[in-house]
């Protein structure tokens, strides 16, 4: 396990560089890969580091995509302040939410997010001179990157602004699950009976997470606003919230290096499959979730893993 | 001298069934306290409400003479009131020493950290040793709890309540589930702790309560019925009749 987590980070970046000399007509296609697993990655740090769920964690996503879409019709063009404004601004709401999240148990907690997201998605909705409602928002224009890297038809400024993102996101996560707080957030997890009975003041650890989950979710939704020029609705919606879930699943939550597969593998699979059958994608892709829990055993991670273990059990 | 523990009337009830009732329990500092009793007695509900863990429904704590009634479990565990569980409360997917180092790391209040790795703290990583050495944990350090056998898991239980550096341990049946050859050696790691640690420990097992023990308290039905030394204990006939008598087999000889 320890292996392929600290492992895995280059060969995913040598991937991705590559797959910009490799695939250079789907530039857009893998910029919306970097965004998605930066938003697995938020996810995740709930989920697979301290074990609690949430079903409504589009709604710090589409924060982050209108904050930095009104930014940009404010006059404010400039990506990463917009970014860094998203950033703040979603990682405030998840801290305003904390009290009503973090007490209770996972039912409530899917109960009271899935909640959230609701209400979010009408108020977005109703605001309609603020978040253009149900149209969206696409009446701004974003300035260069830094003032430096204006974003071009081909998509290039966009794949090198997210993979930096994603990048960052990347190792600031890996330090984080390796710190003292990340191993309080896996005891968390492990038995959040024995935490209180160490000493441990276990909601204001997962108020902490909670904070930096929905930040880094709207950092996420904000480079997907500045580098699609959109904002609507369905970036907070309860679907996006669910994929988010089987990303984190299907790639072996708790495994950072298997959550950014999860979300290509996710993103990749929605894709084939409803150009396979339109009508039937959701058949496939509920398919292969049963297969990553029940076969693969943590997902791509849990099944990489359990191959390393064999491989190296045959020595 | 002021008591490790003094409670006052202290009542712990589920609904209207009363598991503990009216308790006044006095432990001085420095003591070797056994808890008594049958199957069902309160014991573990006791220890419950003395550390907060379920938090009582009538009466008064103090620790070190300082009342801990309102404080929740975690404040009373920084205010030096540790406890192990009858029934393993373990980090299982975490390694040895990682269950350890997390005690640690929150008494010394570093799991606000995030821009450091936690293995990399000499001194957290050396006192995690040395606790693991008094446990005779050493070995398995760096497996994961859940692929240790039943009798190392219950040391684990103990290294990790040591690393919180309490003054006053509360040991709920430390021995359970393993067999009397391994209680012994269990016990006898308890009785090495520092003279200067407070125990409180709940025992089946008369032999062993007989030999550790000081001071003995006996509680029947959620009350005490009784408390003494264990030879005052041993020579209690309402004792025997009520707990020895249903357990015989257990009968110090
Ligand atoms: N959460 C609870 N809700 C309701 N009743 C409970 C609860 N926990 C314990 N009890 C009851 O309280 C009584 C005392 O239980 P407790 O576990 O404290 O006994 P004990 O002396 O520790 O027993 P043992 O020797 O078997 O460990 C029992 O009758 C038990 O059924
Ligand atoms: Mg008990």
């Amino acid at each position: 396990m320890r292996l392929i987590r600290i492992g895995a980070g280059l060969p995913l970046l040598l991937a991705a560089v590559a797959s910009f000399f490799l695939f250079p007509e789907y530039l857009s296609l893998l910029n919306t890969l970097f965004i998605l697993a930066i938003f697995a990655l938020a996810y995740d740090l709930l989920q697979g580091h301290a074990g609690v769920v949430s079903l409504g964690h589009a709604v710090f996503f589409g924060m982050g995509a209108y904050t930095a879409a009104v930014l940009a019709a404010h006059g404010v063009t400039e990506p990463v302040v917009g970014l860094l404004a998203a950033l703040l601004l979603s990682g405030l709401l998840a801290l305003l939410l904390t009290r009503i999240v973090v007490v209770g148990n996972d039912l409530t907690r899917l109960l009271v997010t899935l909640g959230i997201g609701f209400l979010m998605l009408e108020a977005a909705n109703q605001a309609r001179w603020l978040t253009g409602g149900a149209d969206g928002m696409s009446d701004f224009t974003m300035g260069p990157v830094l003032g430096l890297f204006r974003f071009d038809f081909a998509g290039e400024t966009a794949f090198w602004y997210s993979l930096a993102a994603l990048v960052l996101v990347y190792a600031f996560l890996w330090r984080l699950t390796t710190s003292p707080f990340g191993l309080a957030l896996r005891g968390i997890r492990e038995n959040v009976r024995r935490m209180p009975a160490i000493g441990a003041p276990v909601r204001r650890h997962l108020a902490t997470a909670y904070t930096i989950s929905g930040g880094i979710a709207g950092l996420a939704g904000a480079l997907l606003a500045q580098t699609s020029n959109f904002a609507s609705l369905d970036m907070l919606g309860f679907e996006r919230s669910a994929e988010v879930m089987m990303m984190a699943t299907l790639g072996g939550t708790g495994s950072i290096p298997g959550v950014v597969l999860g979300a290509v593998g996710f993103s990749y699979l929605k894709d084939a499959l409803s150009a396979m059958s339109p009508k039937y994608w959701h058949l496939g892709i509920g398919l292969v979730l049963m297969l990553s829990v029940f076969v693969l055993r943590g997902g791509i991670a849990g099944g990489v893993s359990a191959l390393l273990r064999r491989l190296r059990g045959w020595e | 001298m002021t008591p490790a523990i003094e409670t006052e009337g202290l009542t712990l009830r589920y609904g209207h069934f009363t598991a503990v009732g009216d308790v006044s329990l006095r432990v001085e500092a420095g003591a070797r306290h056994a808890l008594i009793g049958p199957n069902g007695a309160g014991k573990t509900s006791l220890v419950h409400a003395l550390t907060g863990n379920v938090p009582a429904t009538a009466g008064r704590i103090r620790v070190a003479g300082q009342d801990v009634t309102v404080l929740s479990q975690a404040e009373r565990v920084r205010r030096g009131l540790a406890r192990t569980f009858q029934i393993n409360q373990l980090f299982r997917g975490l390694t040895v020493i990682e269950n350890v180092s997390l005690a640690i790391l929150e008494r010394e209040r570093k799991t606000r950290q995030f821009w450091r790795s936690f293995a990399a703290d000499r001194a957290v990583a050396e006192e995690a040793r040395e606790h693991l050495s008094f446990a005779h944990l050493e070995e398995m350090a760096d497996r994961p709890v859940r692929s240790l056998p039943y009798g190392s898991q219950r040391l684990v239980e103990i290294a990790i309540a040591l690393a919180t550096r309490p003054r006053v341990l509360v040991l709920d049946e430390p021995a359970a589930g393993v067999p009397a050859a391994q209680s012994e050696s269990i016990f006898e790691r308890i009785n090495a702790l520092p003279r200067d640690l407070t125990l409180l420990f709940v025992e089946h097992d008369m032999g062993l309560v007989f030999r550790f023990a000081e001071r003995i308290t006996v509680l029947v039905g959620g009350r005490i019925m009784t408390e003494g030394t264990p030879a005052e204990i041993q020579a209690d006939e309402r004792v025997r009749e009520v707990y020895l008598g249903r357990r015989g087999h257990h009968g110090a000889a």
